[in-house]
């Protein structure tokens, strides 16, 4: 997806539909959004203003940890809506950076499974909205994996024939994460003693990565450069989408339930549009169309029935049911330890 | 009051541009140093030398000295190829100079993040070089090529090397040819002439290149993420990943500050070489 698909509209939306949602005349409004880079249908601004009038100004982030740092330098200031996962949802509620919703304004949310309105990080889903949902897991080559993956260790201490060949995420939940898991800890562990040994065992396993990849980890095994990368389900899909021998599991030890979440900035001077573009897109069909866009779940029953069988055929992963992915510890908010993961990870990636 | 007046019309707009968008961020990037970080990013004002005290850890000294040896090996070979290539084209004829010059020009005409990743193309396992090494029986299995230092400095010198024959080419090519006629002249053979005479008188050109690939290289973080692959730790990722990733801007400005110093230090020791050599040549 190309960032100049959304071409910037400052100053446009027809007046009328403007004075038709009551927002007043002085209103030709534009909502500022950023969402990760190819994280929604590249003509949803269009789509929306062309149903609403409200233009859409899309910036985009690569990682969470980048919007964090812009937004808490800002107090939220230049957003109106951000795409963040569950953690940093409930770190922007406890800074008071995050908008309480209204949800008269969001009779689609009713369209939502039942387990979707009950997440431990927001219960009630009182300050932010999924948008989507998964797991971490490991995605490889079955044709070039002697045996199948399944634990956390074949990734950290791969096999003789693996090494060099594996890729893991640097982003510091989900690299911390994995070890943590593999050590048999909660992925929001954050005892020193505990964290000390996920440190060793991650800067043990960097010896036999082949690199460290957030966003191309998919294309390096349609190439063939990796055979087994740490990923998020839905990115998993774009590689089976290139190659049928691609293949997600997660790990016996388990994985964590990540939730991407749409939050409304409290300093934002649009919060009705704001609510109208989440409701937007927790329509069944705008819902639908972003997952045959993606191809990550969503926590919208009525979109995720409506999905093709042909969809749930081709990427597994789609197929999985709220209740087994509940199973799963959800990823929350480590508080003042966000401070030891973030110095945590630049230790392992300074290592040598 | 006239002059005044005028030498203020023309000093201004550089001065004020560069009062706000040199001065102004330096200061903010040194009192962020010396400051504490938030949970979540931005800054805590509270007064502290930690940041400090960190970035002089052994374990960021290592990517600091790391940074250095790379850069180091990347001016040095970017030097062994840029001189010759360099001499060749000042004593090429004068009506072919241009056309080799711009020949050295030519690659910057497409993107640095393009000529980057095309060395990916190259230098993976399944990639252009793996693959004629395969084809033609050299190795039994792909050779591990990228996202090592090797592949880091590698890239490095390919984007820098035309600077470098730039700044040695308009050293050599104001050389007054009588001089080094004159050593040879004087019974001198020519490795000699070259060593003792040449050499000398060019060295502001290699300073001036080696300096550039150096102070570009050291704080570069786009070509070891992307050679690389995240492995490959510069001081430049480092920064990069205080600001972008673990949110810590008091401790990226600390590093900050220690780099933009390490660089001071280099350009004044440019400038003492070009110095003490424009003295020699008295």
């Amino acid at each position: 997806m190309k960032k100049t698909a959304f071409a910037k509209k400052l100053l446009a939306g027809a007046p009328a539909a403007v004075l038709a949602l009551g927002l007043g005349p002085a209103a030709a409004q534009t909502l500022v959004i950023s969402n990760w880079d190819g994280y929604m249908p590249a003509d949803m601004a269009e789509q929306f203003e062309a149903e609403t009038g409200i233009s859409i100004d899309v910036a985009n982030h690569a990682t969470n940890e980048e919007i964090m740092g812009k937004v808490t330098a800002s107090g939220g200031k230049g957003y109106d809506v951000i795409f963040v996962s569950s953690p940093f949802a409930e770190a922007l509620d406890k800074l008071g950076i995050a908008a309480k919703l209204d949800h008269s304004m969001l009779p689609n949310m009713e369209n939502l499974y039942p387990e979707a309105r009950e997440l431990s990080y927001d219960e009630g889903l009182t300050f932010s909205m999924p948008y989507a949902w998964g797991t971490t897991g490991l995605c490889y080559r079955s044709d070039l994996v002697s045996e199948e993956p399944d634990s956390w260790m074949d990734l950290l201490d791969p096999s003789d024939d693996l090494a060099g060949k594996v890729t893991m995420l640097s982003t510091d939940r989900w690299m911390i994460g994995a070890a943590a898991l593999a050590k048999g800890y909660s992925v929001n562990v954050t005892e020193e003693e505990k964290l000390t040994e996920v440190k060793d065992l991650l800067v043990s396993a960097k010896e036999d990565l082949l690199a460290y990849d957030d966003t191309t980890f998919y294309s390096k095994l349609v190439s063939g450069e990796a055979s087994l990368v740490h990923a998020w389900d839905g990115w998993c899909n774009y590689g089976i989408a290139e190659n049928a021998d691609i293949k997600y599991t997660i790990p016996s030890e388990g994985t964590d339930l990540w939730v991407d979440t749409m939050v409304v900035m409290e300093s934002s001077e649009n919060k009705e549009a704001a609510h109208e573009f989440i409701n937007y897109i927790l329509g069944a069909d705008t819902h639908k169309w972003v997952v045959e866009n993606i191809l990550y779940k969503v926590p919208n029953k009525a979109s995720m029935e409506a999905l093709d069988a042909s969809m749930v055929e081709t990427y597994p992963n789609l197929g999985m049911e709220p209740a087994a992915m509940l199973e799963y510890e959800m990823l929350r908010d480590v508080g003042n330890a966000q401070k030891d993961y973030s110095r945590l990870k630049t230790e392992v990636m300074s290592a040598q | 009051m006239y002059q005044r007046l005028r030498t203020f019309l023309f000093v201004g707009p550089g001065l004020a541009w560069l009062t706000f968008f040199m001065v102004v961020p330096c200061l903010l990037v040194f009192l962020y140093s010396f400051f504490e970080r938030g949970v979540y990013g931005g800054i805590v004002y509270d007064f502290t030398f930690e940041n400090f005290d960190r970035a002089f850890d052994p374990l960021y000294l290592a990517i600091l000295l790391k940074s250095a040896k790379i850069a180091g090996l990347a001016t040095l070979i970017a030097l062994l190829i840029a001189y010759p290539a360099a001499y060749a084209i000042a004593r090429a004829p004068a009506q072919r100079q241009p056309v080799y010059l711009f020949l050295v020009m030519l690659p910057f005409w497409s993107n640095y993040l393009i000529r980057t990743y095309a060395w990916i193309v190259m230098l993976n396992r399944e990639g252009l070089i793996n693959r004629a090494l395969l084809d033609f029986g050299l190795v039994g299995e792909a050779l591990p090529l990228l996202y090592n230092e090797a592949s880091v400095v590698t890239g490095l010198v390919y984007n820098y090397v035309p600077f470098v024959i730039l700044a040695i080419y308009s050293s050599i090519s104001r050389l007054n040819p009588e001089i080094a006629e004159a050593s040879e002249d004087l019974g001198a053979p020519s490795y000699k002439t070259f060593l003792r005479v040449i050499l000398p008188l060019t060295l502001p050109g290699i300073a001036a290149g080696a300096v550039f690939v150096f102070v570009l290289s050291i704080g570069n973080f786009i070509t070891p993420d992307l050679l690389g692959g995240g492995r490959v730790q510069m001081v430049g990722n480092l920064i990069y990943d205080q600001f972008l990733e673990a949110r810590d801007w008091p401790f990226g400005s600390a590093l900050s500050l220690i780099l933009i110093g390490v660089m001071m230090c280099l350009l004044f020791a440019q400038a003492v070489a070009v110095n003490r050599s424009a003295e020699g040549t008295r």
